[in-house]
C-alpha cells in the first residue's frame, strides 16, 4: 500500500509557513538558539482564543489547520504528534513555582498546559475530532515514530486520513542548560557556517510540522513515504552503512535510484564524521544537501527535513540556498533522509513523486 | 493483520506490592496501599493521602541492582519489566524481534525537582547528573537498555491513558508483523510537580478516594509501574508455559471537550469502548468485567458512568475501579489495571471498588464491593482515560 503526503505545513526559524524559503535567501542567524518565526496570528485564530494559547500550542496548531487546509481536508480520522520535551515552557514554569514558592499559591495553568499531549489535545479540540490521538515522547525517535503510527493506521484501514507531526520548543533556561552538556557550540557560529566550524557542538533549534497522510493517490499529493526505519544504537560508521544498504535490499533500491540524499549533518565535529563516511562511501557518487544550518538541532528536526523533501518533490527543484547543489542532472523523483540525533537515533525516510 | 496477540507474562510493583503475587493477595485481602505521604518530601505531607510504593530509593535500587541516584521512575520501570520478561519465560529471545514500549508522564522529574532546587532556590548551577534524565524518553531508555531491548524502543505520553496506548501499538506491531515480543505498558513515580500539579485543579480527595460513590470526592495520586509482555501467535505456541490471555480488543478515540475535563456524556469515552468492541468482534453482554478508570473524581466517573449506561443498559458487567487500592498511577494505569484485568480473565476474578457506601444515584447499576472468585470470567474491558480527552479501552479475552 502508497501512503501519500497529501499537504505539510511548517513553522520553523525559516519562512516555511508561506514557503518563502524556495524563492527567498534563508534568515541567517549569529546566536546559537534559533527560535520559529511565527505567522500573523491573527488570520488564523480569534483572539480570545489566542490570548488563552501557549507559544507550543499556537505553533502546533496553527501548522496543523494550516495543513488541513491546504489538503482541503475537513475531518481527519487520527492526529499524532511526536515531541521529545513537550511543552517545556508551562514544564518548566510550573516546577520553578514549586521550588520558589515552596510547593505553595500555585495556579493550575501552567500545569494543564504542561502535559506532554497538549498539543495533540488542542488540535483535537479545535477540529471537534473524536478519532484516534496519540503522542510519541520518545527523543530522536518521536517524529518517526508518529510516523509509523500513522502508516500503521493507514494500512490496517483505520483511518484514510491522518495528521502525523512533530512539535518542539525551546527556552532559553534548557538552552542553558543543554550547553552545559556540550549539545551546543560555546560560542556563536553563523548558522549558514554551520558545517565549518571545527568545534564540538552544533546550533539549538526548534519547530513544528504537520503532514496530512493518505492511502488514496490524488494530482496534487506532494509525495509518496515509501518507507521508514529506525535504529537505536551508537553505531559506528561501518555498522550504519551496513544498516543502509539492508534497507535498500529490502526496498528494492539502489543508490542509483535515489536523486537527493538529505542528511542531518550538524556541525558537530563528534558526529559529522559518521555523516562524511557515508557520504563518501555509499552516497559518493549523490547529491547530498544538508539541513540543520536551516532549523537547527533539536529531536524532532527530521520533520523539518521530511518537510524540505516533500516540496522538493513537489515543486521538483531545492529552495535557493542550495544553489551551488548541481542540478543539471535529472529530475527530483526519490529522496532519502537520513538523520541521526546525538549518534543513538538513527532515522530513514524514503520519499518518491506520487504515483499510483 | 489478523493474527491473535497473546499475554505470556506480566510483571508489576504498586503501592499494593512489589510483585504480581504481592498485589494479588492485596486485591483479594481488600488491602488497599493509600496512606500519608512517607517517601516524598513535600510540605503537603500530613494533608494528602497518597500511594506510595512502600520501598526508598535505595531499597528499589538493591532490588533492581541499579544505582539508587537513577529516577525513581527508573527504578520502577525495570522492576516491573524485569519481573515481566522473566515470568514470561521466552527461551530464544534473543532471536526475535522485541520492543520496549513503554509510558509515563513524569519521566525523570523528580531530579528534575532537585536541580531546579539547587539552581533557584540555592543560587548554585545545579548537577547535571540531576537533569540528565529529565525526558520521557530517557527513562524508557535508560530501562531498554537495562533489558537489552533493541529493535524498537519508544514512549507514549497521553497523561493518564499513556500506558494503555503503549499496550494498543505493541499489539498492532505484532499484528503486523513488525515484532516478535513486547515489553508493552508504562510507569510514573509520585513525584512534587504531579502531586502539586493535581492539588491546584483541587481534584485531589484529602480522605480515601471513593470511586464511582454518590459522595465521592477526588482522587489518590498513586504510583507504580506495570508491564505485560505481549506476544504473536508463533511465540505463544512455542511457550512452554501457559498463556494468561488474548489482547482482543483496542480503541483510542478523543473526547475533545476540555484539556482536563471530560464531556458529561462522556462521549470519547463510549467510543473507546465501542471500539474496543468492534476490533474484538465482542458485544457489550459478552464483557464480564469492566476494571474502571474510576479515578474517584466527580466528572470523572460522571462521564465514565453515562458511557457505560449508553453503550451496557441494560446488561451491566460486574465493575470496579482498583484505584480504590493503587490510587491514581497516571501514565502507569494503564499498565497496572492491564496487569489486573489479565489477572481477572486468567483466574476468574472481579476486585472489589473499596469503601463505596452510596451508590451514585444517576445509575441503574452498583460498583462491585467484594473480591468475587470462580464466577467466569470471557473478557474484560479495561478503561484508561486522560487529560487532553485521550481515551482508551482495552479488552481482555480468556484463551
Amino acid at each position: 500500500m502508497k501512503i501519500y503526503i497529501r499537504s505539510a505545513s511548517c513553522i520553523s526559524p525559516q519562512q516555511t509557513f508561506q514557503g518563502q524559503l524556495f524563492v527567498n535567501d534563508p534568515e541567517k542567524y549569529t546566536a546559537n538558539l534559533l527560535k520559529v518565526i511565527e505567522p500573523d496570528y491573527k488570520k488564523i485564530f480569534d483572539a480570545k482564543l489566542l490570548r488563552r494559547m501557549s507559544r507550543i500550542v499556537r505553533v502546533g496548531l496553527a501548522v496543523a489547520t494550516n495543513c488541513l487546509k491546504e489538503a482541503g481536508k475537513e475531518n481527519i480520522d487520527a492526529i499524532i504528534t511526536g515531541t521529545a520535551y513537550g511543552c517545556m515552557e508551562d514544564s518548566e514554569t510550573f516546577l520553578k513555582k514549586i521550588i520558589e514558592q515552596d510547593e505553595q499559591m500555585l495556579s493550575p495553568t501552567s500545569f494543564i498546559q504542561s502535559t506532554h499531549n497538549t498539543v495533540g489535545a488542542q488540535i483535537a479540540l479545535f477540529l471537534k475530532c473524536h478519532n484516534y490521538n496519540n503522542t510519541f515522547v520518545h527523543r530522536g525517535f518521536s517524529f518517526e515514530h508518529a510516523l509509523i503510527d500513522a502508516m500503521l493506521l493507514l494500512k490496517e484501514k483505520r483511518a484514510e486520513n491522518v495528521l502525523a507531526g512533530s512539535a518542539d520548543e525551546m527556552t532559553d533556561f534548557t538552552f542553558s542548560v543543554l550547553k552545559r552538556f556540550g549539545l551546543y557550540k560555546q560560542s556563536a557560529v553563523s548558522n549558514l557556517g554551520l558545517y565549518h566550524s571545527d568545534t564540538k557542538g552544533s546550533i539549538c533549534g526548534e519547530g513544528a510540522a504537520f503532514f496530512l497522510l493518505s492511502g488514496e493517490f490524488a494530482d496534487d499529493a506532494y509525495a509518496q513515504i515509501d518507507a521508514v526505519q529506525t535504529l537505536y544504537k551508537y553505531a559506528s560508521s561501518p555498522e550504519i552503512k551496513k544498516w543502509i544498504e539492508q534497507f535498500f535490499t529490502l526496498h528494492e533500491i539502489t543508490t542509483n535510484d535515489i536523486d537527493l540524499i538529505i542528511t542531518g549533518k550538524n556541525g558537530d565535529t563528534r558526529h559529522d564524521h559518521l555523516f562524511a563516511d557515508i557520504q563518501n562511501d555509499i552516497f559518493k557518487d549523490n547529491r547530498v544537501i544538508n539541513y540543520k544550518h536551516l532549523c537547527g538541532e533539536y529531536p524532532t528536526s527530521s520533520s523539518f527535513a521530511l518537510w524540505l523533501a516533500s516540496n522538493i518533490i513537489r515543486w521538483n527543484k531545492l529552495p535557493k540556498c542550495f544553489a551551488d547543489v548541481e542540478i543539471n542532472k535529472k529530475d527530483f523523483r526519490k529522496v532519502l533522509i537520513y538523520n541521526n540525533y546525538q549518534g543513538k537515533h538513527h532515522t530513514l525516510v524514503l520519499l518518491s513523486s506520487p504515483s499510483k | 493483520m489478523n493474527q491473535k496477540v497473546y499475554i505470556a507474562g506480566m510483571g508489576i510493583i504498586s503501592a499494593i506490592g512489589n510483585n504480581i503475587q504481592e498485589c494479588l493477595a492485596a486485591l483479594e485481602h481488600e488491602d488497599a496501599g493509600i496512606d500519608n505521604i512517607t517517601y516524598l518530601k513535600t510540605i503537603h505531607a500530613n494533608e494528602i493521602p497518597v500511594a506510595e510504593v512502600k520501598l526508598n530509593n535505595e531499597e528499589l535500587a538493591q532490588r533492581a541492582g541499579w544505582s539508587s541516584k537513577i529516577s525513581r521512575t527508573a527504578l520502577l520501570s525495570i522492576i516491573a519489566a524485569k519481573e515481566a520478561l522473566t515470568d514470561a519465560a521466552i527461551e530464544n529471545i534473543g532471536e526475535l524481534k522485541t520492543g520496549f514500549l513503554s509510558a509515563n508522564t513524569v519521566g525523570g522529574i523528580d531530579k528534575s525537582e532537585n536541580f531546579y532546587h539547587s539552581y533557584f532556590k540555592e543560587g548554585r548551577i545545579g548537577d547535571l547528573h540531576d537533569i540528565v534524565n529529565h525526558e520521557c524518553g530517557a527513562i524508557t531508555e535508560l530501562v531498554a537498555d537495562k533489558l537489552n531491548i533493541h529493535s524498537f524502543v519508544t514512549t507514549i505520553s497521553t497523561a493518564c491513558s499513556s500506558s494503555a496506548n503503549s499496550i494498543m501499538l505493541a499489539v498492532r506491531l505484532i499484528k503486523a508483523g513488525m515484532l516478535d515480543v513486547a515489553v508493552a505498558g508504562g510507569v510514573d513515580a509520585l513525584v512534587k510537580f504531579t502531586l502539586n500539579g493535581f492539588n491546584t485543579l483541587l481534584i485531589l480527595d484529602n480522605q480515601y478516594c471513593k470511586p464511582f460513590d454518590e459522595n465521592r470526592n477526588g482522587l489518590n495520586l498513586g504510583e507504580g509501574a506495570a508491564y505485560i509482555v505481549l506476544v504473536s501467535e508463533r511465540v505463544a505456541s512455542a511457550l512452554k508455559k501457559e498463556l494468561y490471555g488474548e489482547l482482543k480488543g483496542y480503541a483510542n478515540a478523543n473526547d475533545a471537550y476540555h484539556q482536563t475535563a471530560s464531556s458529561p456524556d462522556g462521549k470519547g469515552s463510549y467510543l473507546a469502548m465501542q471500539g474496543a468492541l468492534d476490533i474484538a468482534y465482542l458485544k457489550p453482554e459478552d464483557i464480564a468485567y469492566i476494571n474502571l478508570h474510576g479515578t474517584g473524581t466527580f466528572n470523572n466517573d460522571l462521564a465514565e458512568g453515562t458511557a457505560i449506561e449508553k453503550l451496557f443498559h441494560p446488561h451491566y458487567p460486574k465493575m470496579s475501579s482498583t484505584k480504590s487500592f493503587t490510587g491514581h498511577t497516571l501514565g502507569a494505569s494503564g499498565g497496572v489495571e492491564a496487569v489486573f484485568s489479565t489477572l481477572s480473565v486468567k483466574h476468574d476474578l472481579i476486585f472489589p471498588n473499596l469503601r463505596l457506601q452510596t451508590p451514585m444515584k444517576e445509575f441503574p447499576f452498583t460498583v462491585e464491593r467484594k473480591f468475587i472468585k470462580g464466577q467466569y470470567i470471557s473478557n474484560v474491558l479495561s478503561n484508561s482515560f486522560g487529560f487532553g480527552g485521550n481515551c482508551t479501552s482495552l479488552i481482555f479475552s480468556k484463551v
